[in-house]
């Protein structure tokens, strides 16, 4: 904690450092952006600032302030008839659109945070421009700011147009959805015919109490899913783990080949071998024939169509399916170990079961943990298998809009493009979400390659 | 002493047997469901089941077809789309995903470990939760059901995706670069000349998979484009056929369409393969 409480005391100590003793275009920086630099010989980056700050003002005064005060109310007046005084008859008046208000709402509430940190940079490099005047330093050009970003702040050069994306297609979308969380924006609250309005924690008490129809729906759903997860994550990864160390056993001839027969499934697109997979596994499918026919077995086996057969069914599918990817990523890591630390143990007189156990074991799983975590998760919302392969069937009247494999995920799919309660869809991912985050910090932070990030080189 | 080497050499050879029996009886398993799809696709009879295992008759009528019929169904339109937006988007991807894994990797600087947090964060929500919002922006926009939506939309977010690459990048040994910043290099020189050529492996992984992405999504694909029959990608397509009123007519027109589209995916990927197992790191720390 005290760590953090330096860091803000530092981060807050520019403002009146540089308010006591900056001169006068640092203090002038304080109200007009770029004023530091300009003055003094950085014409680009001064006009760059100014203009940051220009096109802000105008933001503000023609949408912005509107867009806020939207935010706050999500609309006050509702689509309905109106009397046309020059018509003469009443006509459908268009009202506001609660869903737009709250996505321009967040849009201008980003913009001002984004416009509060250029303030805060402003100062900085307006200050910093200074002290190196009167320490007599040459003040960096255009060029020579290139130059650092190329080098010393390289960083920024690379992360730049990532972050973006990321805040754009990722984390813009998600505060939306996290905001209509708290919103009755469900099947009787539809835009632009009706207005939503914040409700607070209510959905999600909803949803949590177990006497309600959707509550009676969540609590077994995601036990399901998390059995799901934790039965698919372990049994890809052993499968693959296995099948690596099988492959690349010394007796073993034509790896590649043997490699290239397992790599099928994941080569071929996975909507297609799980849609064939799901006509072969129909009561009248290849596989129920083929048994048939051979005389395994009498009748069909109800490979979709019952509970706890089509639970089975999903997970021995997804193991065909990931085991694979585990072979392949694993396969890559046995061959990076370095022969070193082989020959070494082989000099110290260690059997193979050993040498297994304290060197490729770790290695496996100082690589891997992250991936597996980020499997654990991949698992947890695997729409594909279950969607394409069941539908979340078979259906069942005792979920509200889900069926006996569906996972959270697939119901929150439901929700979404089904009956349109976007608000539980919303509380279902939060609710995911927090369920990820959970198991995987704790895990996580267990972990070799997070605490000890350079342990193998 | 004869003894023991002669009882070695055949446990030894039990060893090699099993080994390879139960290697052929997974890899059938393994390639079973193929096979099936690859006969369905020469099938004579229409219909998505037979009560009987191979065909009776074999056509390449399904094919010809599949690709020359406008009528229901647009493959040849769907395939280039499909084809246009995986390049795109793959390309994006792997510029992104590569310079934030070295960033993170290589990197040190004051946000590096908050961003690695909320990279971690934003992984952990459900991908498709914010779909519809996502729906509402590119319509925003005005690019909603084209093609350039779903390109963005498969590599916009993709640099949160680092942690595989940068696992790896973390393995490659830090003392090439060194002699480099010795030499005068900078971190973006450094990145480009040195970091990148050795992650050869990590880099066609990263290809692949967001490559791959396009073919295999049913998703995204399908609320992006909606309705918009012309820009749907394969996946959707084929999919479609799948539906009740299509599938007894088309089914063997699916089973032609997947293996036209398995094909030259499958080939990439396994003439890329090597470059999964290839270790590259662990030649260069000894050169």
């Amino acid at each position: 904690m005290g760590k953090i409480g330096q860091a803000v005391r530092k981060h807050f100590s520019l403002y009146p450092q540089a308010l006591l003793h900056g001169d006068i275009f640092t203090r002038l920086a304080f109200i007009i952006f770029g004023a530091g630099n300009l003055f003094r010989g950085q014409i680009v980056k001064g006009l760059v600032f100014l203009l940051l700050e220009i096109g802000f003002i105008f933001y503000m005064v023609t949408l912005g302030v509107e867009a806020v005060r939207g935010f706050i109310t999500l609309g006050t007046v509702e689509q309905g008839w109106v009397f046309d005084e020059k018509k003469g008859i009443e006509v459908m008046a268009a009202g506001d659109n609660s869903m737009l208000l709250l996505l321009y709402g967040i849009i201008s509430l980003i913009i001002i945070v984004c416009f509060v940190v250029i303030w805060r940079m402003n100062i900085r490099s307006a200050y910093d421009t200074q002290k190196m005047v009167e320490k007599g330093q040459k003040i960096p050009q255009l060029r020579d700011e290139i130059g650092i970003l190329m080098d010393k702040k390289a960083h920024i050069t690379l992360l730049l147009l990532p972050v973006m994306g990321i805040f754009i297609f990722t984390v813009l979308p998600l505060i939306y959805m996290i905001l209509v969380a708290f919103t009755n924006y469900d099947s009787t609250h539809q835009p632009p015919g009706k207005l939503f309005d914040w409700v607070g924690f209510q959905n999600f008490t909803t949803l949590l109490r177990s006497d309600s129809p959707l509550g009676a729906s969540f609590w077994p759903i995601l036990g399901w899913t998390l059995i799901w997860a934790v039965v698919a994550t372990v049994t890809c990864f052993l499968a693959g783990i296995i099948l690596a160390l099988w492959i690349n056993s010394k007796i073993v001839k034509g790896k590649k080949f043997w490699r290239t027969m397992f790599v099928f499934s994941v080569a071929v697109p996975q909507f297609v071998s799980l849609l064939v997979m799901k006509t072969m596994l129909q009561p009248e499918g290849a596989l129920n024939v083929l048994l048939r026919n051979t005389g395994v077995i009498e009748g069909s086996l109800p490979f979709l169509t019952n509970a706890t057969w089509a639970r089975v069914t999903v997970i021995v599918i997804n193991l065909w399916l990931g085991a694979p990817y585990t072979m392949l990523i694993s396969t890559g890591i046995l061959m990076n170990i370095p022969t070193e630390l082989y020959e070494a143990a082989q000099i110290d007189g260690a059997n193979a079961a050993t040498i297994f156990r304290k060197i490729t074991l770790p290695y496996i799983m100082f690589v891997m943990t992250p991936s597996l975590i980020t499997q654990f998760i991949g698992n947890v919302n695997n729409f594909n298998v279950i969607f394409l392969l069941t539908g979340g069937g078979p259906s069942t009247l005792e979920y509200y809009q889900a069926g006996k494999t569906d996972l959270l995920v697939t119901w929150l799919y439901k929700l979404t493009t089904g009956s349109k309660d976007y608000s539980y869809a919303s509380v279902i991912g939060i609710l995911v979400f927090i369920i990820s985050a959970v198991i995987s910090l704790l895990t996580y932070r267990q972990t070799p390659s997070y605490n000890n990030e350079e342990g193998f080189q | 002493m004869m003894k023991v080497s002669e009882y070695g050499k055949i446990k030894k050879k039990i060893k090699v047997v099993l080994s390879y029996t139960g290697l052929s009886i997974l890899s059938i398993i393994w390639v079973f469901p193929i096979f099936w799809v690859v006969l369905a696709s020469f099938r004579e009879e229409r219909g998505s089941y037979t009560s009987y295992f191979f065909p009776k008759g074999y056509t390449t009528n399904n094919y010809v077809r599949l690709l020359t019929e406008n009528t229901q169904f647009y493959f040849m339109k769907w395939f280039s789309n499909t084809f246009l937006v995986a390049v795109c988007s793959c390309l994006i991807s792997t510029v992104f995903v590569l310079s934030v894994s070295f960033v993170m990797s290589r990197l040190r600087f004051k946000m590096r470990k908050p961003m690695m947090n909320i990279a971690m964060i934003l992984g952990m929500f459900p991908g498709f939760m914010s779909m519809i919002a996502v729906y509402y922006i590119l319509k925003g926009i005005g690019i909603s059901q084209s093609l350039l939506a779903l390109i963005l939309v498969y590599s916009g977010g993709s640099g949160a995706g680092f942690f595989v690459a940068k696992g790896f990048f973390d393995t490659i040994p830090k003392g090439i670069e060194e002699a480099a910043f010795l030499e005068g290099a900078t971190k973006l020189q450094v990145f480009t000349k040195i970091v990148l050529p050795l992650s050869k492996p990590i880099a066609v992984y990263t290809v692949l998979t967001s490559f791959l992405a396009p073919w295999m999504d049913y998703i995204f694909s399908s609320v992006i484009m909606g309705d918009n029959y012309n820009n749907y990608t394969v996946a959707l397509g084929l999919a479609k056929m799948l539906e009740r009123e299509f599938i007894t007519e088309y089914f063997t027109q699916f089973a032609a369409g997947c293996v036209l589209v398995s094909i030259p995916i499958s080939i990439l990927f396994i003439c890329l393969q090597r470059y999964y197992v290839e270790g590259i790191a662990s030649g260069a720390s000894k050169g």
